[in-house]
């Protein structure tokens, strides 16, 4: 049986990469949740604070650069459980406004993955190969959407096809997807 | 099926759901505070439009509860967009942090007050999840969604319990509906009763211990056994309140006695929707995990930084040296949580900086109100050198505004009742947090080192 396939240009760039287990506060650090998304000029600055928790210890490149509101990485590269922690959708979002097109880790955390199909903000792919120790921050890779593959010095890797939430990323978000399905009415009152 | 299989069955009018498939499910209860509420506001108006009315204004419960004691002026406008929805859609259980009704418009906090005293009106109830039950809104056999992780606390009451985004947030406001995929459940059977100097705390931290701090994603974790009748519902709260931090979507116990009297009391204490049927036990059910807990064995359990599952026993950390102690939170910081605390403090002095934060002001009242040998334990521990707070709320739990009581604004290494642990959490991104139950994180505040709390008891 063939599996649905996405019809979206591939997305082409430098990746940034971290290890397993980045919880939602090193993604956006609880100090900057006052910010609200659905404020235009909130959601850009929610932008320039994306992955700001990550200690500089472990991680020196950083990910949005001192003054700068959008990153040099539409890709990131995980290992495990990414997305841990706290449900605040402002953690794919921040992502997203930096500039974030497309994840790949190895597995998400449940309610991260929900929020990046629900606001479709970022694709959230998965791969079974460890990536996040194979690429450096900087590799430039190249996302296959119709194909599920990420390509890399010359290296081809699977990735996972989005399988039963393609229909909800395809509609463009739980909100496009329920009118589709005519669980809410079609247009805006 | 399981007890969450039950209840999702029954929530989307099907007589049977089996794990993995995708329903729609009828939501009982929404709940939203003042980090997502503005958001999650701002994606119903943008999708069903400016003039749009919620499903039912008597099912959405909104509790500022998170930025509520900093001078942050756009952590204090958020309470004022959730205050003007509150009015606008005419909703019924929104806690202001003031009371509005004396024509104050807007919450400011105001810092030359300090941030000890009281600085909240008669309708603020302090962190959502602990008020929840409290203010009557947790009912056996319903569905509770809400925009915080931690609203899997509930589910303490035989509830499916369960935390959202903004998105679905909004898409729940607007139809009373949820998109949901049924977990497969894990069993936890406990047996035997907890000894004495451990608590829920260490209970919850030993079983994410064993199957790993993402060893329940996607799945749900229910409780069973005769254990489970040793446990109160505080205990069960806190229980089911880090599900999450195995990554589960939901944690669940059955229902009984216990369940019953909590319930019942707080429905009739507020004058809440009474009538609930609870979901029991089937003896068919499918497990995709089952585990035994002996509650006997289990001794105090510290999650160490940097992540809930990181275990050890208190006992192995006596070389662990701390700054800093704290207690508070949803899971750590109710009545029963800051009486563990005091037992163990007595009349001795904390050692190192000890900062305390009550859920609600009803712990803060009860606190104030309960005497030992002729003090109220807030004054003990006043005494004692705890720096106590009156404002109930998350606080420094989730590090917060720069101006957040008790807030890690150094590489400090803190011992905590909260929840997580994550590099950062509790403020400063270098700073070491241990998770621990109020007995331990008392006894450790006695010494300056992580200590196990039965060399006190």
């Amino acid at each position: 049986m063939s599996q649905p396939v996405l019809q979206k240009p591939p997305v082409v760039g430098p990746v940034y990469v971290v290890k397993d287990n980045i919880d939602t506060d090193q993604i956006i650090p609880a100090e900057y949740l006052n910010l609200v998304p659905t404020i235009p000029e909130e959601y850009e600055k929610l932008g320039s604070y994306a992955l700001s928790g990550l200690p500089e210890s472990i991680y020196p490149v950083r990910f949005v650069k001192e003054g700068m509101t959008k990153t040099l990485y539409p890709i990131v590269v995980t290992g495990k459980n990414f997305g841990c922690g706290s449900s605040r959708e402002h953690a794919p979002i921040a992502l997203g406004a930096a500039g974030v097109e497309v994840i790949v880790a190895q597995s998400y955390a449940r309610i991260f993955f929900r929020n990046c199909i629900a606001t479709g903000e970022v694709f959230p792919y998965e791969t079974d190969v460890r990536l996040c120790d194979i690429l450096k921050t900087g590799d430039i890779a190249k996302i296959d959407f119709e194909n599920n593959t990420l390509e890399s010095g010359g290296c081809v890797y699977a990735l996972k096809p989005l399988g039963e939430v393609l229909p909800v990323i395809e509609a463009g978000g739980i909100f496009a997807y329920a009118r589709k399905m005519g669980m809410i009415p079609s247009a805006k009152q | 099926m399981t007890l969450t299989e039950k209840l999702l069955a029954r929530a989307s009018g099907r007589k049977s759901v089996s794990a993995g498939e995708n329903i729609w499910v009828n939501v009982d209860t929404l709940l939203t505070h003042d980090v997502c509420g503005p958001g999650t506001i701002g994606v119903f108006k943008r999708e069903f439009g400016p003039n749009a009315k919620v499903w039912d204004n008597t099912r959405v419960v909104i509790i500022p509860d998170h930025y509520i004691f900093t001078a942050d002026s756009k952590s204090n406008r958020n309470v004022d967009i959730l205050r003007e929805f509150a009015r606008e859609q005419n909703i019924i259980y929104f806690y202001d942090v003031i009371d509005s009704v004396n024509g104050q418009q807007s919450w400011k906090f105001d810092p030359s007050k300090g941030l000890l005293q009281r600085q909240y009106g008669n309708s603020y109830a302090g962190v959502c999840h602990a008020a929840l039950p409290e203010k009557g809104h947790c009912r056996p056999g319903e569905v509770l969604v809400g925009t915080d992780s931690h609203t899997c606390m509930a589910g303490a009451f035989n509830m499916f319990a369960t935390g959202i985004g903004n998105t679905d947030a909004g898409f729940v406001l607007g139809t009373g509906k949820i998109l949901l995929k049924v977990p497969p459940t894990m069993r936890f059977w406990l047996e035997g009763q907890m000894q004495p100097g451990v608590m829920a705390k260490d209970v919850i931290l030993h079983i994410i211990g064993e199957i790993g701090f993402d060893g329940a994603t996607y799945r749900a974790m229910q409780y069973e056994g005769p254990g489970v009748a040793s446990l109160d519902m505080d205990d069960r709260m806190t229980i089911a309140n880090m599900a999450i931090e195995a990554g589960a979507k939901n944690g669940v116990f059955p229902f009984d006695e216990i369940t019953k009297k909590y319930v019942d009391e707080a429905i009739r204490r507020n004058g809440t929707r009474s009538e609930y049927t609870p979901v029991e036990l089937d003896t068919e059910q499918n497990f995709c995990y089952d585990k035994k807990i002996d509650l006997d064995k289990i001794e105090p359990t510290v999650a160490q930084h940097p992540d809930p599952g990181n275990r050890a026993l208190a006992k192995e950390l006596s070389h662990v040296k701390l700054d800093r102690a704290y207690i508070g939170s949803c899971t750590g910081g109710k009545t029963s949580d800051f009486l563990a605390f005091a037992k163990v403090i007595g009349k001795r002095k904390v050692k190192i900086d000890t900062y305390g934060v009550p859920a609600t002001p009803m712990v803060v009242k009860q606190l104030q109100t309960i005497s030992w040998e002729g003090i109220s334990v807030w004054e003990l521990l006043q005494s004692a050198g705890v720096i106590m707070t009156e404002n109930a709320s998350c606080a420094a739990c989730l590090g917060g505004p720069q101006d957040t009581f008790g807030r890690l604004n150094k590489p400090l290494t803190c011992i905590s009742t909260t929840n997580r642990n994550f590099p950062g959490r509790m403020g400063h991104k270098e700073s070491r947090v241990y998770l621990a139950s109020p007995y331990t994180v008392a006894a450790s505040a006695l010494t300056g080192r992580i200590t196990d709390p039965r060399e006190f008891l």
